[in-house]
């Protein structure tokens, strides 16, 4: 079986890789280019730990044949913080303390981000609801709710005062 | 120094720091079980059993072992031999023979996805077509599930000779049984005949699974000269060490055991599955392996919850005052002997005043994976017993549920239950909380009921070794071997800075490997915070002990004339009183004395107490459905001293919630082959975000004397209330008895109906 | 996997072409389905088809009252129509009920129907709606209502080659609406025990003139209950044609027992929705919701 070389750009920047046809972009990720940050909880696109962004939309990366990569964006887990500052939504997660054992945190995280990106004040309804792919079974869900609330108010002020 | 200070005495402990490992897990850094990655590591695949139980009449491996790229094959016939030894396992304890058989079946396959083989090959795919041409010759057996099929007369056995222990006299067939645990006093039948009312019950439970959400991964090398290194995620690697190295006879120092972040446990990792097959197929190829579950195999191959079949009767007089309780249950143990009976039996009899009482569990095996811990192990089934049935009673009677709970609660004094009598227990101090909080008088909509329900898990000490060195700028590392699974390096730095009055950012905590400190039993049984902490606490006045004698011999005094005190000592008398000496002064002078100053401290403290929780739960049922909601939740616990409130709370919502699910929708559902229908976190339906209302905390602080801080472990009570709190909530809306669970909608639903 | 190749043509003909020429090559649309399986060991195919990069694959096009959707238009994209969403209310929430958002961001409509599970959360609705599918393949094109796609569970009609290029809904009468309905013991992130879909036309007296009630997870396959919908024509859906329509849903239900479920439950469970259904679908039609 001869692999394929798939060209596409990961958190920004260029990235090249080979694998099979039948590979997840989750496997790639976390394999030829050693991003382990997104997780593998069940590779049936029931826990959301693989979530990435691709082409803008949020996606369970087990579910994602890493050749449809070709030509793509994608963002992951390990592109959220700006160099060494932290994303609103990673701080309250920290401030909240919603993370335990911290494994669906960067798919929480990155799940979070786009959410916020697309409805800037969400109620608790909408944030449990946008957030029902992704599993944490340490938490109980309540401090993410929270944090992600946190995060949300922290965004809205950044914008009205930018 | 045992005394606990007063609450406002503490700068750090009680406050809610920046967990020190936190970058690193939400920027995707953090590196768990199934990251790791070493030099030259190649995959390994393990061949699963097809079959609930079955003789393995031979395994032909030759085919895959000529594959290309094929390293190594592995099968029972590659282990040692095991003797019936009896060691610890965790939370609970096995035997070799049974330990070795859950890593690979021997002879015989008790459950689907037992282990038959494993393959190391160049890559997983390689490892997985050599799979396909390993040829196992199976005799398939009848199998047994439930525990009235396991006991049924002519039932199939599956440990052949095994004699129920426990009773008296001893049975002279064997059976599936493989022990009963009584504790009995006074006279129960005398005692329920003279009992106002009494109220039986008959109930079911269904295993579930911790749900952890990283599956188990482990690599392992084990080079020529015997020694070998491990690097796993687990809730103990040096309880995973000593296991691997007992089943593989090797010295267990010569295992080298590195602790990875860990994606959750809950108890189930707490025991080896992946290691010593990793090892085995690592010595046969010469290079690293690693081995991963994938979520199927974790369900179907790693140790759920065992299920539970029981009957209870309980009786009161007229004023609610209880009289005897008896009760006798089966736990479904899975594939071998062990599930937690002796904790279900004290979970019957440790929360309230029992003139008589008669509990006894039966450990009963069968043909899916073999039981493991599962957060405050044994409890949460028995407590949905004891405390559904209490619900009756108080409804019974007319009585308010928390009153007949506050009227029966044990007190400090009051007998344990072994009857060893109860210390500094706030299980009092918790319903009067419940009782008060605005949850428990707020209005009820139509088709809502509010629930309520008490328990206790009685904690644990353990071993522990910490050690406390401060480097030349009097900053301070703390080294642990328990794994963190929520935050407790935030609660050692915490109790470490408190204690050394340092700042908290000050204090780094690292979890070494198993050759770089000294012993530390598993992170469970609500223990670390607790006993590790103990040792933190200790090691960490050892080291003020030595700063204080130096600081004593800068000042020219004697030591019992400086005081340590905000992170200096302090010269109380002499020429220099008045004057203070820093951590960093005093660490920097390291030279002028006699070496750098470090201390480790070794612990197995008893004095631990448990902790009780009370939860409220209100539910609307959809009359036409059966679907339940979960409307509002209210959990109320004594947490002795919360010393990072985040992570305590923490623990009293995860806890709440694995229970919700667990009441509600989780449940091992198995064909008629014995084959789990519901492998997936789709079918295997544990909550999601959007199922849950937020979970009130209320932080009950009754401190342990025998701890600093007051410390009493928080982890796992917080799953023993929530079955039968969500249970009388939905009989309560229903007014129907709720004595199966889950209460999935097709069941409630079918309650309704058959009431009509 | 085994999977030897992966193919992403950009037009039908070239899919078709692919399809043909490899008996054992599977269509790929938003993968929710078919990776599942691959990684299970329960689908092997040779070689993939990746029909997302065929042009208007993933469009929704508008035309005076018709909807034609691409098949490898992901539910989330649905949403996006305001048009759509106005036409075809249940149609798009049974499409946004699939799964997560991460799930939707990537499953199809033409996905969820040729996967062909009797649970298919958007097929009861499309039944219900009329809707046809466009299905290409070497013999060329035909249009075919979406109830005679799925045969069995996990079979559909479509021959060697074939693959369902577009949705279509047909032009709304006024006062006509659709809902959706399903049974599940979580609020998300679950199959079907029971689906229910509604479409129904009022005259302006609010009468019911035309209504079609489909079910999934009650059959092998999603079907279509003539005798429920026509217990509600000529009625303002009064109780008394709630409970006709309901019982003619029920004597139409052929479920199983199995682990998501009881057969009686399922049973009983598609009358009470179909009702809940329609009574959404009526306030819809009525302008109320
Ligand atoms: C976590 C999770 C939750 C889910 N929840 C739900 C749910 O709630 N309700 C529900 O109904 N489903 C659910 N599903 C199943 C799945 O998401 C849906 O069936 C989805 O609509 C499938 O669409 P797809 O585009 O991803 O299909 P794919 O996986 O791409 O394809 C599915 C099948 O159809 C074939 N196929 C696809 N497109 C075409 C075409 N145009 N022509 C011919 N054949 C084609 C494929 O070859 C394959 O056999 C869930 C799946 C997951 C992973
Ligand atoms: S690993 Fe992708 S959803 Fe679980
Ligand atoms: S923090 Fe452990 S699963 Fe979410």
């Amino acid at each position: 079986m001869s692999k394929i070389a798939v060209s596409t750009t990961v958190n920004g920047d260029p990235a090249e890789f080979l694998c099979d046809a039948g590979e997840s972009l989750l496997d790639a990720l976390r394999g030829s280019l050693g991003l382990t940050g997104s997780k593998e909880g069940c590779g049936s696109g029931d826990c959301g730990a693989c979530t990435v962004m691709l082409n803008g939309q949020m996606v369970c990366s087990c579910l994602v044949l890493a050749v449809e990569a070709e030509g793509k964006s994608i963002a992951t887990i390990e592109g959220v913080a700006e160099g060494s500052v932290l994303h609103p939504v990673q701080r309250q997660f920290l401030e909240h303390g919603a993370l335990q054992c911290g494994f669906c945190t960067p798919g929480f995280i990155v799940a979070a981000k786009a959410l916020l990106e697309v409805n800037p004040d969400p109620d608790e309804t909408e944030i449990r609801y946008w957030l029902a792919g992704n599993l944490c079974r340490c938490t109980g869900y309540d401090k993410i709710v929270r944090a992600v609330s946190a995060a949300a108010a922290e965004l809205r002020q950044e914008r009205s005062a930018a | 120094m045992n005394a606990p200070e007063p609450k406002g005495k503490f700068r750090v402990v009680g406050t809610r720091p920046v967990r020190p490992d936190g970058i690193d897990k939400v920027t995707g850094k953090a590196i768990y079980g199934p990251d790791f990655v070493t030099a030259g590591m190649i995959q390994g695949a393990i061949l699963r059993s097809p079959h609930a139980h079955a003789r393995i009449r031979s395994i032909d491996t030759s085919k895959a072992e000529a594959l290309p790229g094929v390293k190594a094959v592995v099968t029972s016939a590659d282990f040692p031999g095991q003797s019936a030894k009896i060691i610890a396992a965790g939370e609970t304890s096995s035997s070799l023979q049974n330990i070795a058989a859950t890593c690979m079946a021997n002879g015989k396959v008790l459950y689907i996805g037992h282990a038959v083989a494993a393959v190391a090959a160049t890559t997983k795919a390689i490892a997985e077509a050599a799979l396909k041409l390993i040829v196992v010759d199976y005799e398939v057996l009848p199998h047994v599930i439930e525990v009235e099929e396991a006991l049924a007369e002519g039932a199939p056995i599956l440990h052949e000779g095994m004699i129920t222990k426990g009773l008296d006299p001893a049975p002279d067939r064997p059976s599936n049984a493989s022990m009963v645990f009584t504790l009995a006093g006074g006279d129960v039948d005398a005692a329920l005949a003279a009992s106002a009312v009494t109220v039986s019950g008959h109930y079911r439970t269904a295993p579930v699974h911790q749900g952890y959400i990283e599956p188990h991964a482990c690599v392992a090398s084990w080079n020529a000269d015997g020694q070998g290194q491990l690097w796993i995620s687990s809730q103990g690697h040096f309880d995973l060490r000593n296991q691997t190295a007992s089943v593989l006879h090797m010295p267990s120092s010569d295992l080298r055991t590195y602790p990875l972040e860990i994606g959750g446990g809950f108890g189930g990792k707490t025991g080896i599955y992946l290691e010593p097959v990793a090892m085995l197929l690592s010595r046969k190829a010469g290079r690293p392996v690693r081995l991963t579950m994938s979520r199927e195999d974790v369900f179907n191959a790693s140790g759920p919850a065992p299920g539970i079949v029981a009957d209870i009767t309980i009786g009161a007089s007229e004023d609610g005052t209880l009289t005897a309780l008896k009760l006798e249950f089966w736990n479904q143990a899975g594939a071998f002997p062990g599930s937690t009976i002796h904790s279900g039996v004290m979970t019957a009899l440790g929360a309230y005043r029992l003139p008589a009482y008669f509990a006894r569990g039966w450990d009963v095996v069968s043909n899916f994976a073999g039981t493991k811990a599962y957060r405050a192990p044994g409890a949460p089934q028995v407590a949905f017993v004891v405390e559904s049935c209490l619900d009756d009673i108080a409804r019974k009677l007319g009585i308010d549920a928390l009153d007949l709970r506050l009227k029966n609660a044990a007190r400090p004094g009051d007998p344990g239950p072994t009857r060893v009598p109860h210390g500094a227990i706030g299980y009092v101090e918790c319903l009067e909380a419940a009782k008060a909080h605005p949850h428990w008088s707020a209005p009820l909509g139509p088709n809502q009921g509010r629930g309520v329900a008490g328990a206790f898990w009685g904690n644990y000490g353990g071993q522990s070794t910490a050690a406390v060195a401060l480097a030349a700028d009097g900053s301070v590392q703390v080294t642990t071997g328990s794994p963190d699974i929520g935050g407790s390096r935030a609660s050692m730095a915490i109790m470490a800075a408190e204690t050394l009055g340092v700042p908290y950012e000050s204090v780094r905590v690292t979890i070494a490997d198993t050759g770089s400190i000294g012993y530390s039993m598993v992170t469970g049984g609500s223990r670390v915070t607790f006993a590790t902490g103990k040792a933190v606490i200790g090691a960490a006045q050892k080291v003020i002990a030595t700063l204080v004698e130096r600081a004593a011999s800068l000042f020219g005094v004697e030591p019992g004339q400086v005081e340590w005190r905000d992170g200096a000592a302090h010269c109380l008398d002499g020429e220099r009183a008045g004057e203070s000496l820093s951590i960093s002064a005093i660490a920097g002078k390291a030279g002028q004395f006699s070496g750098p100053i470090v201390a480790e401290l070794a612990v197995n403290p008893l004095d631990y107490l448990p902790a009780f929780a009370v939860h409220i739960c209100d539910t609307e049922v959809d009359p036409e459905t059966g679907n339940v909601s979960i409307i509002r939740y209210t959990t109320v616990q004594d947490v002795g001293t919360a010393i990072h409130p985040d992570y305590v709370e923490g623990q009293m919502q995860g806890g709440a919630v694995q229970g919700i699910g667990w009441a509600l929708n989780e449940a091992y559902v198995f064909d008629g082959n014995g084959r789990m229908e519901n492998p997936g976190f789709l079918d295997y339906r544990m909550p999601v975000a959007s199922d849950l209302p937020m979970i009130d905390t209320v932080m009950v602080e009754v401190p342990n004397p025998a701890h600093p801080y007051g410390v009493k472990g928080v982890g796992e009570a917080p799953i023993v209330p929530p079955l039968a709190a969500v249970a009388n909530a939905v009989a309560r809306a229903t007014g129907l008895p709720m004595r199966q669970l889950p209460l999935s909608p097709d069941r409630v639903w079918a309650a309704i109906q058959a009431a009509k | 996997m085994t999977v030897q190749t992966y193919h992403a043509p950009r037009t039908r003909e070239e899919a078709v072409a692919l399809l043909a020429a490899d008996p054992a090559a599977r269509v790929l649309s938003g993968g929710t389905d078919l990776i599942v399986q691959m990684r299970a060991g329960r689908a092997a195919p040779s070689s993939i088809v990746d029909i997302k990069n065929i042009s208007a694959m993933q469009a929704v096009l508008g035309n005076d009252g018709r909807y034609t959707i691409g098949a490898a238009m992901p539910c989330t994209g649905l949403l996006r129509d305001e048009g759509l969403c106005k036409a075809w209310p249940g149609v798009v929430e049974a499409a946004n009920l699939i799964g997560s958002v991460q799930v939707r961001n990537r499953a199809t409509m033409g996905g969820n129907l040729c996967n062909a599970s009797p649970a298919a959360d958007s097929v009861p609705a499309l039944i219900a709606a009329g809707a046809t599918v466009l299905v290409v393949g070497p013999a060329g094109m035909r249009e075919v209502p979406v109830e005679d796609i799925p045969v069995s569970p996990g079979k559909t009609s479509l021959a060697a080659g074939e693959f369902v290029a577009e949705i279509r809904l047909p032009v709304r009468p006024p006062r006509s609406a659709d809902a959706y309905l399903r049974s599940i013991p979580r609020t998300e992130m679950d199959i079907a025990v029971v689906g229910a879909g509604v479409s129904l036309t009022l005259d302006e007296a609010g009468t019911c003139t035309a209504a079609r009630v489909a079910l999934g997870a009650v059959a092998p396959t999603a079907i279509v209950v003539p005798e429920a919908g026509a217990a509600l024509v000529g009625t303002k859906l009064d109780d008394a044609a709630l409970d006709a329509m309901a019982a003619a849903v029920r004597a139409a239900c052929r479920p199983i027992d199995d682990k998501r479920g009881t057969a009686e439950y399922r049973t009983a469970m598609a009358g009470v929705l179909a009702k809940r259904t329609a009574l959404i679908a009526a306030a819809r039609a009525r302008g109320e919701a």
